[in-house]
């Protein structure tokens, strides 16, 4: 009788190239990074804190203005569970589980979106920037960047 | 158990992401300043934030107006300090200026003051300032005695002489001394225990004791004996 494997188990090791490999550890980092970030911004949101930008002079415009929060939630919060699942996803990408890598890249193309609505904001409608959201931002055109030079494994080819 | 591995380090940095927001999230609304109980709708709000000692959300908030140069605000100051080292997690002091036109050097005083705050030095500054009061009360310049301590102190001295010049500290000192005028503060010191005045014959070690512990308890600071 033949063994079915489940969903979250690791496919055949069909093998990652070291490229693939060196760009999930990556993209795990970045991730990681991100995360720290948000974790911040989120804690001294909820703290009601005042925020030192490193460079610009109205960063705390930014993070708190009327779209630093949806609803009460954080946004810096739901950039905090972004990461979160782009680190568990590289994770198990790395480790060839069966759809992590599909949904790396959904909730990476998430995440680009989203930081284009709020490079938008910035530059159009509150007309400053933050150095934080600006760092977010680079963080996640690299993420993207990644995943699209990421190159196609036997397995994604097929 | 090596199939659990990545899970185990998701569930980790899970962990640690929760984990240390929670103390962050901590650690800085200890430093936050929380709105004084009391506090009346007619009352001006005065500088924000103010400069306070102790926890910003510390129960008991002692509020004192005080001009640099006048006497027995020096006196009042060491005595608050104590008093709020006695409660460290209940008593929270919170400075006013509302300097007296009879004090020459009062203004000049609070704008230095307000500059060391800009560097994180208020509560150093002033006590200097009190406790050498005596001494620059007396003398026709006393710029070059603040910029003294603001040496003293290591600040940076271009940035204190710009920062003291600088219209939002003449400002801040302003807005203290509207608060002070809402809330009825014809003299100084004059001291409020959330929000209620703490009548002169009550501003020694004991009687602030007494109001704050009748507060931690719920009662009035001083019940009508």
């Amino acid at each position: 009788m033949s063994k079915k494997r489940s969903k979250t188990e690791p496919a055949p090791a069909s093998g990652l190239s070291r490229a693939q490999r060196i760009i999930f550890a990556f993209v795990a980092l970045l991730a990681l990074l991100g995360l720290g970030e948000t974790v911040y911004l989120t804690a001294m949101h909820l703290a009601g804190a005042h925020i030192t930008c490193v460079t610009a002079a109205n960063c705390s415009e930014v993070l708190s203005s009327r779209w630093a929060s949806i609803g009460g939630v954080p946004l810096a919060s739901l950039g905090a569970v972004g990461y979160f699942l782009v680190f568990s996803f590289a994770l198990l990408a790395a480790l060839q589980y069966r759809r992590a890598f599909l949904l790396l890249a959904i909730t990476v193309t998430g995440m680009f979106l989203g930081t284009l609505w709020l490079l938008y904001l910035q530059a159009f409608v509150l007309k400053t920037f933050c150095d934080y959201c600006l760092f977010s931002a680079a963080l996640v055109f690299l993420l993207a960047g990644l995943l699209v030079a990421m190159p196609p494994s036997a397995e994604r080819r097929a | 158990m090596k199939r659990l591995l990545p899970f185990l380090v998701i569930l980790l940095v899970a962990g640690l992401a929760v984990g240390g927001g929670y103390w962050l999230y901590q650690a800085k609304s200890e430093n936050v300043f929380a709105p004084i109980p009391g506090e009346k709708a007619s009352a001006n709000p005065g500088a924000q934030p103010p400069h306070f000692r102790g926890p910003g959300r510390a129960p008991v908030v002692l509020e004192e107006f005080a001009d640099l140069q006048c006497p027995p605000c020096a006196g009042l100051a060491g005595l608050l300090k104590k008093v709020q080292a006695q409660y460290p997690e209940d008593v929270r002091i919170v400075f006013r200026h509302f300097p007296l036109a009879m004090h020459n050097h009062a203004v000049e005083a609070a704008r230095a003051a307000e500059a060391a705050g800009a560097q994180g030095k208020f509560w150093e500054m002033t006590g200097l300032m009190f406790e050498n009061q005596s001494a620059w009360s007396k003398e026709s310049k006393v710029t070059e005695i603040f910029e003294g301590y603001a040496s003293q102190l290591g600040l940076d001295l271009g940035k204190f002489r710009a920062d003291r010049e600088r219209q939002e500290m003449l400002a801040r000192v302003g807005l203290d001394n509207q608060r002070g005028i809402s809330m009825g503060v014809k003299a100084t010191p004059t001291l409020f225990i959330n929000n209620q005045r703490v009548p002169q014959q009550h501003i020694n070690e004991a009687s602030l004791k007494t109001a704050i512990n009748n507060v931690l308890e719920g009662k009035d600071p001083f019940p009508a004996s």
